[in-house]
Order: structure tokens, then C-alpha cells, then sequence
């Protein structure tokens, strides 16, 4: 469980997240959806330690983030940001087997072996092993990023915007690969998307942020209805229902 | 590619040692080999400490064209040294033990990191910021130490001349064992942390999230550079592109940034163009020319051409 209780943080001054408080059970895919701003990404940078945290507190499993050991939270808890960074010569294959750093300390058992060669190819990543970062399209990066995520075992999976620069197929591909990883093992998955369809489709839950507060919480149905889409994005969009999903028409005139 | 790339490294620089040992033996031959043989001893030093301080820097900060040097920080060990002779005159600067005066310059340098660096990392600067703010304070120091060195006697300022430029034939024999001992340690941590500083080029973000509490571990690294480039330049001087043109090379051999072979292959091409190049001055030109001009030559060369072609600059 993910606990997040009274967290507010500005950025030079100004406020990006405003007391918030809400709680992440283990299991099942919830995005984050609000437009540019809202703090999204803020909020699971911090959950990450990858800024400090100003006000509130964050727990994963009971470990506070601030105080845990690196080492320690790199075994429940992993993130992928959307700028991936230099990768230098490196290939697909030992850019997953960084994922084991928090179990092996870099020396490789078979046992990550293992690991590796099932994260390869549970993200479609097995012609591509030997191949170096950068020679791949941007779409099959992405990929190698999340499988190194996937790869380093933790419970807790959290993506800020994994679909960046994904056409259609592979946008879809990911959705269902993390839905499979939700589905086949008891991992929780966390994860910023721009477009609301996806997480429509694809979550269990959605949390709805604007200005640094959390507006909306609960299953797609519940969040995405024309009210609540207009409070968050500034215009009304149309919602229907099709085989039991909703579909938010966000493109009309 | 990558372990014959270290083999080949390796074959060179044990080549180029045989040869700066053997080439045009003549006379007291005990004599002259126990002399080349501490010579070559402060340019493996060199070579090696030059080399893995700049891996380490590059590494950290994700960049492929710096070297220790951008930080200022053999500026500061000139300074520091032309400080000591104007305070103390230029014969009680050469009475000074030159032991002591290496750990002057060591603790300055280390001084500065703490003071200068220390408080920017901690407050999560960007490393762009920080290498930018060492590059100003380089300046300061080059230009300080100008100053000094038109306040002092000219006399004198042939001292600080002699301390300001890079020196590969007269490595001070007092300085070989604490280099060596300092060095070895540094090159023994950098070592020990190889599968580590793997998961530091990928980037602050990425290596916290595969659990490297990131401020910690750039502090230690920073400090093993400084550690390293104050040992190398108080055994030899400054040298500004002998790093870069070093692990650009090495690179290029193996075709890998992993650091377990990166760092010994970088060490050992370090190794190499030191001993090379000053075995081919003293046979070749009879010592007409200094090392230190040519490798900042070829170095400065390189650099350009890097910036030129834009490689993951």
C-alpha cells in the first residue's frame, strides 16, 4: 500500500501540490489523469524520492520514503520517468539487467538471468537483446525502459507517461503488456496518461488531478462523466458508452 | 569487442613500458635502469589516475567531453603552490619538503570540493549549474594565480613557472610512494564501485529508482576525482586533455562505457601515451620538446573534433 498523507510542495515559490491525501491499495492499475500542471508527475516523483519531500508524508508498505535506505526501496518500489537520459553505448539486454542492480549488486546470478530473459520477452524484447539503445525507434526504447522496470521485481511499478512518442499499436501494446503485469502477479501499477481513453480502457482506477489537488477518485465510470471532465479540463466533452466501457470524445468541435 | 579491446590496450601498454625500459641501454646499467624505472613509475601514476578521474567525472556528469580540468581544479593546486612561494620566498618554498607541500595542495583541494561543491550538490543543483560554476571558479584561479605571479620577484617566478606547467621528466622521487599509496586506493575505490557508477551514467532518476541514494554517492565520487587529479598534478602538473583524449580512446577500442572494462582500458591507454609518447621524445627527438605540449596538442585536436561531430556531446 502506497500511503500519501498531507503532501504539499512548491517548486521555487510556487505550489504545485496542495495537501494531498490518498491512499494506494496493492494490486491493480490506477492513472493519473488532469491536465498539463496539475502535479501528476510531482506527486509520483516524490512517491519515487526522486525530489524531497517539503511537507506531508509518503509510506510504501509502511516505509517512509525519506528515511528508508536506497537500497531497500529499490526492491518495492521502481519508477520510469518520461525523459529516459543518456544511455551511451548500451544494449537492450544490459540495459534490463540494470533492473537486478537492487538484488545482485551488478554480480548476475542465473537467477537474474532468469529475470532478464523473462522481462525480454514478456515486452517483446527478444530479437532486439543484442541490439544497441541507440539504433532502436523511439517507441522500442520506451519499451526497453519499461521491461527494466518490470525486470527489477518490484510490487509497485510507477510510469509517468509511458505512451510519450507511442503511436496507436505500440501505445496499445504497452497498455496491455502493463495490464497483463497487473493481471498475472500481484504488482501495482501507477502511471501518468495524457489521454484519457487509454486510462478509460485500461485502469481499475483513475485519479483525476488539478491544481496540485486531487479532484476526482474512483473507477473510470465514476471519474470520466461530462461534469467532472468539463471541472477538470475547462470544456465539456461528450461520454459514451460502448461493450461496457466508456469513451471520452474529447476531440469534438 | 570489449575484452579484446583491453587485451589490446594492455598488449600496448606493456610494449611501450618494455620499450621505454629497454630502448638505448647504455653505461652504469644498474643505474640507468633504476632511474627510468622510478620515471616510469610517476608516469604510470599519471597515466592512471588521470584516466579514471575523468571516467568518473564523464560519469557522473553524463557528458563525454569534460575533464577534471573544467572544474578548476589543477588551476587551484597552481595557485595554492604559487601561494606558498610568494608567502615564503622561492628558496624557503624549495626547502620545504616536497611531501609536505603535497599534502598542502591535497588539503586545499579537498578543502575547496567541501566548501565550493559540497553545499551546491546538497541543495540539488544541476550538474550543468555546478560544472559551469567550476569552470568560473577556474578562471578565478588562473587568474589569481597571474596576479601573484607578477607580484613576486622574477626569480622567483621561475619557481611557480616550474610548478605551473606539466613536467614529465622530473617526477619528485619524494612523491612516488604517497602517490602511489593514494592512488592505489582511489583506483581500488573506483574499482570496487564499477557495477555501481554502470548504474550512475544512467542518471539521477534512473539510479535511484534502482536504489543509489544519488547526492551520497556524486559527493564520493567527485571527491575520489579530486583525489586523483591532486595526486596527478602534484606528481607532474597540470594536464588538461591528456583525460579526454584517453577515454575517448578507450572507448573507441572497446565499444563499451561498462565501467569494469572501461576503467582498465581507459588506465591502461592512459599508461600507454604517457610512457609512448615520452619514450619517443627522449629517443626520437632527444628531448627536444615536452610530452605536455603534444598531449595537449593531440588532446586539444581531439576535442575539437568531438565537438565537431557532435558525438552524445
Amino acid at each position: 500500500m502506497i500511503e500519501i498523507e498531507g503532501v504539499s510542495f512548491a517548486h521555487r515559490g510556487t505550489p504545485v501540490l496542495r495537501d494531498v491525501t490518498v491512499s494506494l491499495p496493492k494490486g491493480g492499475l490506477t492513472a493519473l489523469i488532469g491536465p498539463n500542471g496539475a502535479g501528476k508527475s510531482t506527486l509520483l516523483s516524490l512517491v519515487a524520492r526522486l525530489q524531497p519531500l517539503q511537507s506531508g508524508r509518503i509510506a510504501v508498505d509502511g516505509m517512509p520514503v525519506d528515511r528508508t535506505p536506497g537500497r531497500l526501496l529499490a526492491r518495492s518500489l521502481t519508477i520510469m520517468r518520461q525523459d529516459t537520459g543518456p544511455v551511451g553505448r548500451l544494449t537492450v539486454r544490459e540495459l534490463v539487467g540494470f533492473g537486478r542492480f537492487p538484488h545482485s549488486r551488478g554480480r548476475q546470478t542465473a537467477e537474474d538471468h532468469r529475470h532478464i530473459d523473462a522481462s525480454l520477452e514478456r515486452f517483446d524484447l527478444g530479437d532486439l537483446a543484442a541490439r544497441g539503445l541507440d539504433t532502436l525507434s523511439g517507441g522500442q526504447r520506451q519499451r526497453a525502459f519499461v521491461a527494466m522496470a518490470f525486470c527489477q521485481g518490484t510490487d509497485y511499478l510507477l510510469l509517468d507517461e509511458p505512451l510519450n512518442n507511442l503511436d496507436p499499436m505500440y501505445g496499445r501494446q504497452m497498455m496491455r503488456h502493463l495490464r497483463d503485469v497487473v493481471d498475472g502477479g500481484q504488482r501495482t501499477v501507477v502511471i501518468v496518461l495524457h489521454d484519457i481513453n487509454y486510462a478509460a480502457a485500461y485502469a481499475d482506477r483513475i485519479l483525476a488531478m488539478k491544481d496540485g489537488r486531487i479532484l476526482a477518485d474512483g473507477t473510470p465510470a465514476e471519474v470520466l462523466t461530462p461534469d467532472r471532465l468539463e471541472a477538470l479540463f475547462g470544456y465539456r466533452m461528450e461520454v459514451r458508452e460502448f461493450e461496457g466501457r466508456v469513451h471520452v470524445l474529447h476531440h469534438g468541435p | 569487442m570489449a575484452e579484446r579491446g583491453l587485451w589490446i590496450a594492455g598488449a600496448v601498454a606493456l610494449l611501450v613500458a618494455a620499450v621505454f625500459l629497454g630502448l638505448g641501454l647504455r653505461g652504469n646499467l644498474a643505474f640507468v635502469l633504476e632511474l627510468r624505472a622510478l620515471r616510469l613509475l610517476g608516469l604510470v601514476q599519471v597515466g592512471v589516475a588521470v584516466a579514471v578521474a575523468t571516467v568518473l567525472l564523464q560519469t557522473v556528469t553524463a557528458n563525454r567531453i569534460l575533464t577534471p580540468s573544467v572544474m578548476g581544479l589543477d588551476a587551484l593546486y597552481v595557485l595554492g603552490q604559487t601561494l606558498l612561494v610568494f608567502t615564503l620566498g622561492g628558496i624557503g618554498y624549495a626547502s620545504i619538503d616536497a611531501r609536505l607541500r603535497f599534502a598542502c595542495g591535497l588539503l586545499v583541494m579537498i578543502g575547496m570540493a567541501l566548501v565550493v561543491f559540497l553545499p551546491l550538490l546538497r541543495r540539488r543543483l544541476s550538474l550543468t549549474l555546478l560544472l559551469l560554476t567550476g569552470a568560473v571558479l577556474g578562471i578565478l584561479f588562473r587568474s589569481l594565480t597571474a596576479l601573484v605571479a607578477r607580484l613576486i620577484d622574477p626569480n622567483e617566478f621561475a619557481v611557480v613557472q616550474g610548478a605551473s606547467y606539466a613536467n614529465f621528466s622530473a617526477v619528485p622521487p619524494a612523491l612516488l610512494l604517497p602517490g602511489l599509496l593514494l592512488i592505489t586506493a582511489g583506483v581500488g575505490v573506483a574499482w570496487a564501485w564499477r557495477h555501481r557508477l554502470d548504474v550512475m551514467s544512467l542518471g539521477p532518476d534512473a539510479a535511484v529508482s534502482l536504489g543509489i541514494d544519488w547526492i551520497p554517492a556524486v559527493t564520493a565520487v567527485l571527491g575520489l576525482v579530486v583525489v586523483l587529479v591532486a595526486a596527478s598534478t602534484a606528481l607532474v602538473g597540470p594536464v588538461a586533455f591528456l583525460g579526454l583524449l584517453v577515454v575517448a580512446l578507450a572507448e573507441r577500442l572497446t565499444g563499451t562505457r561498462r565501467h569494469a572494462v572501461l576503467l582498465p582500458a581507459a588506465a591502461l591507454i592512459g599508461v600507454a601515451v604517457l610512457v609512448g609518447g615520452q619514450a619517443t621524445l627522449q629517443h626520437g627527438f632527444g628531448g627536444a620538446s615536452t610530452l605536455g605540449v603534444i598531449v595537449e596538442f593531440a588532446g586539444g585536436l581531439l576535442f575539437l573534433v568531438l565537438l565537431a561531430g557532435g558525438r552524445r556531446a
